[in-house]
């Protein structure tokens, strides 16, 4: 029985939980970093100078964020793969007799290319959620400091609760796809 | 080489910047009412009035980024807010602003600052770029700072940056929000200096939004006074001329320093 210890971690690791811990990280870490950064730019009038500038902050400001969230969430995301496989792992030998060549042949067996395809079209849902949530609250804040904190804040709520919305849809997705 | 001759105001001159009518308010708060002036070729306009009187709501209205009540603002006829937005973002890259705050970009140099508009807007090439943007900070007296952060110097030279950038497109519109903020007494007399070479040197009309009365007589060339308690345009004319002879007491209270016994 503990041999599908291998097969709990790895397939769901690999299409879902290691998206959304990664999500989860980015949202309190990346999310808040954007929504204080564009908070912390309206305070100082250099959105305005942008806009007055003729230069669109849209363009200027979030675009960038946005492609390095879509193209980082994924990378961070098999590296979070990887880790979650390394501690099931670790849990199967030390608490439940597995031997590592078990868990790492039973591994290889079961999870499949598409298991990883599905957590990285994840990932990069997660990451435009999370870098349009950071951004739209960071262009909504206010113009005093405290605003910048609540901007941060509503931040990482609007993101996690978008990545959990996305996520359940996703799982939808792609169970009528059949993947 | 001699020195360009001074452009002088054109009094005559058809109005670079033409307010009709004008409401401002958030919401339904109304900050001031029927606001109408004109600001002619190469004038120093000074917008002068306490705090919360709708100085720098009336500067924002004027570049675009808040929408009035009623009325409308003209940029050489042509109406700010009914053109659409890429008219009017045509009708704002002939204006610089120098904002309260300063609002230079803290994430770049301060010669970044002001290459990225040369960047965005002009064909030159990247090492005329960096030298165009050198001899603006050069022209506010910062050169050798070109590669500091805007955190990395002090209020003033802060101030001066955020010029250079406004000049960065050789503007024919200058707008200053408190441009005298932070600065001591000798860089707000140099700071009215700079202002009066770049209008007499090359005729930039430049309208200044200040409660500071020194530079208001060193600079203004014609004013408008905004009032709080009773939301209107109270007087316009020449600012020695409003200080000589005040159309009503609140206007001299302000001028003069001196409260109005109650």
């Amino acid at each position: 029985m503990q041999i599908f210890v291998a097969d709990v971690v790895g397939v769901a690791v690999a299409q879902e939980v290691g998206a959304l811990m990664t999500a989860i990280l980015l949202a309190g870490r990346t999310g808040a970093a954007f929504a204080a950064q564009l908070g912390s730019m309206q305070v100082k009038e250099e959105i305005d100078a942008l806009t007055t500038a003729g230069i669109s902050p849209v363009q200027f400001l979030v675009l960038p964020r946005v492609l390095a969230l879509v193209l980082m969430t994924p990378v961070l995301t098999i590296y979070a793969d990887l880790f979650a496989m390394l501690g099931g792992g670790l849990v199967a030998i030390t608490m439940l007799d597995l031997s590592a060549t078990a868990y790492v042949v039973r591994l290889v067996q079961v999870v499949s290319i598409s298991d990883f395809g599905m957590g990285l079209v994840r990932a990069s849902v997660f990451g435009v959620l999370i870098a349009m949530a950071g951004c739209l609250r960071g262009m909504q804040s206010g113009r005093s400091a405290s605003a910048v904190g609540l901007a941060a804040t509503s931040a990482v709520v609007t993101s996690l609760v978008l990545t959990i919305i996305a996520d359940g849809l996703l799982s939808v997705i792609f169970h009528v796809l059949r993947l | 080489m001699t020195s360009p001759s001074p452009v002088p105001p054109m009094p005559d001159a058809p109005p670079r910047i033409e307010v009709v009518d004008l409401d401002m308010a958030y919401g339904g708060f109304v900050i001031q009412r029927n606001l109408h002036f004109t600001v002619r070729p190469a004038e120093i306009f000074v917008v002068m009035g306490g705090s919360g009187s709708g100085k720098s709501t009336l500067l924002r209205l004027l570049i675009g980024l808040k929408a009035p009540a009623r009325g409308d603002v003209f940029y050489d006829g042509q109406s700010l807010w009914t053109a659409d937005p890429a008219e009017r973002e045509a009708m704002m890259r002939r204006v610089g602003v120098v904002y309260q705050s300063n609002a230079l970009w803290s994430s770049l140099t301060l010669s970044e600052n002001v290459a990225l508009l040369l960047e965005e807007f002009t064909d030159l090439g990247e090492q005329e770029i960096r030298d165009a943007a050198a001899l603006k900070l050069a022209l506010v007296g910062l050169a050798g700072f070109e590669d500091f952060y805007p955190s990395e110097v002090s209020g003033g030279m802060e101030k001066r940056a955020a010029l250079a950038r406004a000049l960065a497109l050789d503007p024919e519109i200058l707008f200053l929000d408190e441009p005298s903020t932070g600065l001591d007494p000798i860089n707000a007399r140099l700071l009215d200096d700079l202002i009066l070479d770049l209008r007499d040197g090359l005729g930039t009309t430049v309208v200044v939004v200040t409660h500071d009365l020194a530079s208001i007589q060193a600079i203004g060339d014609n004013a408008v006074f905004l009032d709080s308690e009773t939301k209107t345009m109270m007087a316009q004319g020449h600012p020695k001329a409003l200080l000589a002879d005040p159309p009503n007491p609140r206007v001299k209270a302000f001028l003069t320093r001196e409260p109005i016994a109650r």
